[in-house]
C-alpha cells in the first residue's frame, strides 16, 4: 500500500517563512504561457530585441525556435562577449560530505540508495583544500548532501573557514538555509549561493521528492531571497532538465532570477543547467528529451534573457560540448572534478551523486580555453 | 609646449587609457604598444598574486597602473579594495567604481563620492567612475577628485555618446580632467568624444573583442589623437552647432 505523503507547500518545523510574492508570479507566468503556440514570427521578433518580455524569452524556449538555433547562437556570442570579454572563470567542486535524508528518486545520494556514505574530517578537509589550490584555482564550490544531522551549518561553516585560507571565492550547493545561516556562513567567507529547484511543476515536484526536507516545494523556492536577504552577493538558479517539461522549467528558472533580480538589483545572477545523469545502482537515468540540441537551446535562452549573467557549464556534459560552449554563452567551466566525497587528494571517501563525462585537469581545461583564443580567469572577486 | 594630460601632477603623452578586464592576457603588451596607452586599469579582483594567469605580469613595466576597485558594492568596500591595492605596490593611482547593480553596472554616484573623499584624504590620486551628473561631478571634485570619469553609456554595451550632451555640460564646467569611460565601441565615437573637448578614453570591450585586437588597439589610439588635434585646432564654422564667421556679421554699423 502507498505510504501516505506530507502536503509538498506545508513547512516542516524551523523552516523560515518570508513574505515574498516571486513564487506566485513566476508559476503564474508560467502557467498563462504556452510553448506551442509560439509562432516563428514571434522568435523572429523576439531575435530583434535587445531587451526581452517574458514572452519574447518564452519564444526563444519554444519548439518554434528550435530552427534558429543558429541565429540565437549568433546573437549569444555578440552579448557574452560584450559582458565578459575572453574571459572564462575556473572552478572545482568539492564534496564534504554525502548523507542525505531526503528520498529524491533521480539523485544517486537519495537516502534509499545503498552507497558509501562519508564525510569529511577537518585534518581531510584541509589536505583536500591543499590539493585543489595546488592546481592554481582561486575558487570552489562546496557541497554537502542534505542531511542537517550529518552535515549541520556549523560543520559547512567550519569547512568554509577553511577554504578561505585557500580560495579567494566560495560558494556553497548545499541544503537550503534560514536567513539568518545564511548570514552566518557569510560571515564564515562563503559569497555565492547555489539552490536548483530542478522542476518547477509542483505535481512532479511531488512525485519526486518522495520524503525530507527537500519536499517543501516553497521553502526551497524562497532559499535564494533568503541567502541574499542573509547578505549573499550572489545566487544560482537551475532546473534539472529531463525531470518533467524542460521547457516550462527552464521557462520558470529564468523568470524566477529575473524577478529576483529586479527585487535585489544587486544580486550577482548565475545559472546552470544540469541534465539527468545515471548515477550508481541506476543506470538508465537518462535526460529524456533534453539532447544537446534542447540543452544549447536552453543557454542561450538563458543568456539572451540575462546578457550579463554567468552560466556556468557542467562537467556533465562531454568535453566536444563544454569546449564549444564556453565563451559563447557559457562563462564559467568546472575542471579537475571528482563528484565523490574528497577524491583529490586521497580515495573517496563516499560514492559520487552521478557520472561525469569530463574528467580533464585543471590544466587540460587551462590548455583548452587558451586554445580557443580564451582567457582563463582564477580569480575574479576580492573578498573585503 | 607639448600637449599632455595631466593627472594628479602626472604628465600623460597619450590620452588613450586601456581597460584590461576582458583581454586575453598575453595581448595586453601587443595592444599597449600598438594604442600607445600609457595607462593600464587593472582590477584589483583578477590580479591573482603569485598564482596563474596574473595580469601585473602581461603589463609592460613603464605603464602606470592603475587600479580598480571593480566588485566594490559600497564606499567601504571600495576603500578596503584600494589600500589593498597600494599593500601590493600599485602605486597611488586608483579608479573608485562602486556597482550595486548588476544589470546595467551603473555606478552609485553617492557612494562613490564618499569613498573619493576617503582615499583622497589618504593621498590617493582618485579617479572616479559616474553617471554624468553634474552635481556629482561638483561634488566628486570638492571631494579631491583628480578626474573624472563618466559613462558614455552601460559597461560593454558599446553603444557610443548616450549621455553626449551631459558629458559636454562637465567640459564646459568641471577643471580636472574629464575621461569618458564606459560605452565606447569603436573608435569613431572616441574621436567624437575628443573633439567635444573631453580629456582623455577608457576602453575595453571594444579593443578586446576586435577581431585584429593589435590593429583595433591601434585604429583607437589614432582616433583618441585625431579628436584631440581636431579639439585643439578648433572646429571650423560648418562644423560648429552655431557657427563662426570669419568676418564681423555686423561690422558694417555706423556708431
Amino acid at each position: 500500500m502507498a505510504k501516505k505523503r506530507t502536503n509538498p507547500m506545508a513547512y516542516q518545523p524551523g523552516m523560515e517563512m518570508i513574505a515574498s510574492d516571486i513564487r506566485d508570479k513566476v508559476l503564474k507566468t508560467v502557467d498563462n504561457f504556452d510553448h506551442f503556440k509560439v509562432s516563428s514570427q514571434d522568435v523572429e521578433a523576439a531575435l530583434k530585441k535587445d531587451h526581452l518580455s517574458a514572452e519574447d524569452y518564452g519564444a526563444l524556449l519554444s519548439p518554434a525556435a528550435t530552427p534558429y538555433l543558429e541565429e540565437m547562437a549568433k546573437k549569444a556570442i555578440i552579448e557574452t562577449r560584450k559582458h565578459f570579454g575572453n574571459s572564462i572563470a575556473l572552478f572545482t567542486p568539492l564534496y564534504i560530505a554525502n548523507y542525505c535524508e531526503n528520498n529524491c528518486v533521480y539523485c544517486g545520494f537519495n537516502c534509499q540508495n545503498k552507497i558509501r556514505r562519508g564525510k569529511l574530517t577537518m585534518t581531510e578537509m584541509a589536505e583536500e583544500l591543499q590539493t585543489i589550490a595546488k592546481t592554481g584555482l582561486k575558487e570552489i564550490l562546496i557541497l554537502t548532501g542534505e542531511s542537517r544531522f550529518h552535515s549541520g551549518v556549523e560543520y559547512i561553516g567550519a569547512a568554509i573557514k577553511l577554504a578561505t585560507r585557500y580560495f579567494s571565492t566560495i560558494g556553497i550547493e548545499i541544503y537550503p538555509l534560514n536567513t539568518d545561516e545564511y548570514a552566518y556562513l557569510k560571515k564564515c567567507g562563503a559569497d555565492f549561493v547555489s539552490v536548483y529547484q530542478e522542476t518547477y511543476n509542483l505535481s512532479k515536484y511531488e512525485q519526486v521528492h518522495l520524503s525530507g526536507s527537500k519536499r517543501v516545494f516553497p521553502y526551497r523556492f524562497d532559499a535564494q531571497e533568503r541567502a541574499l536577504i542573509g547578505g549573499m552577493r550572489g545566487v544560482s538558479f537551475g532546473a534539472l532538465l529531463g525531470l518533467d517539461d524542460f521547457r516550462k522549467d527552464a521557462f520558470a528558472t529564468g523568470l524566477h532570477a529575473a524577478f529576483i533580480l529586479q527585487k535585489y538589483p544587486h544580486a550577482e545572477i548565475g545559472f546552470s543547467t544540469p541534465r539527468l545523469r545515471p548515477f550508481i545502482n541506476n543506470v538508465d537515468n537518462n535526460p529524456n528529451d533534453v539532447h544537446e540540441k534542447q540543452l544549447l537551446q536552453v543557454m542561450l535562452a538563458y543568456r539572451l534573457l540575462m546578457p550579463f549573467a554567468g552560466i556556468t557549464i557542467s562537467t556533465r556534459e562531454r568535453a566536444g560540448f563544454r569546449d564549444h560552449v564556453i565563451g559563447m554563452v557559457a562563462t564559467k567551466i568546472s575542471a579537475g572534478v571528482s563528484v565523490g566525497v574528497g577524491g583529490h587528494e586521497e580515495e573517496e571517501k563516499g560514492d559520487q551523486q552521478f557520472e561525469i563525462s569530463d574528467p580533464r585537469s585543471v590544466s587540460e581545461v587551462h590548455q583548452m580555453i587558451l586554445k580557443r583564443g580564451l582567457q582563463p580567469v582564477y580569480s575574479d572577486y576580492i573578498r573585503v | 609646449m607639448a600637449d599632455q594630460l595631466i593627472i594628479g601632477g602626472h604628465r600623460f603623452t597619450s590620452r588613450f587609457i586601456l581597460g584590461s578586464g576582458k583581454f586575453s592576457l598575453e595581448i595586453v603588451k601587443a595592444v599597449v604598444e600598438n594604442g600607445g596607452a600609457e595607462m593600464v586599469t587593472l582590477a584589483l579582483r583578477r590580479a591573482n598574486l603569485g598564482g596563474e594567469e596574473n595580469i601585473l605580469d602581461y603589463i609592460p613595466k613603464q605603464i602606470t597602473l592603475l587600479p580598480n576597485t571593480s566588485g566594490a558594492r559600497t564606499a567601504e568596500e571600495a576603500v578596503k579594495i584600494a589600500r589593498l591595492a597600494r599593500e601590493i605596490n600599485c602605486g597611488n593611482f586608483i579608479k573608485v567604481e562602486v556597482i550595486r547593480d548588476s544589470k546595467y553596472l551603473f555606478p552609485d554616484n553617492y557612494e562613490t563620492i564618499k569613498a573619493t573623499e576617503i582615499l583622497a584624504g589618504e593621498g590617493f590620486i582618485v579617479m572616479p567612475y559616474m553617471y554624468p551628473d553634474l552635481n556629482v561631478a561638483r561634488d566628486l571634485v570638492s571631494a579631491g577628485a583628480a578626474a573624472v570619469m563618466p559613462l558614455a553609456s552601460p559597461i560593454g554595451s558599446n553603444k557610443g555618446l548616450s549621455t553626449r550632451d551631459f558629458i559636454e555640460i562637465l567640459v564646459n564646467e568641471i577643471t580636472v580632467p574629464i575621461i569618458v569611460d564606459a560605452g565606447i565601441g569603436r573608435p569613431s565615437q572616441a574621436c567624437e568624444a575628443m573633439e567635444m573637448g573631453v580629456d582623455a578614453i577608457m576602453c575595453n570591450t571594444a579593443v578586446a573583442t576586435a577581431k585584429n585586437v593589435p590593429l583595433m588597439a591601434r585604429a583607437f589610439g589614432q582616433a583618441i589623437e585625431s579628436g584631440r588635434n581636431a579639439y585643439l585646432a578648433g572646429l571650423g564654422r560648418v562644423l560648429t552647432e552655431a557657427g563662426e564667421a570669419s568676418s564681423p556679421l555686423t561690422g558694417f554699423l555706423e556708431d
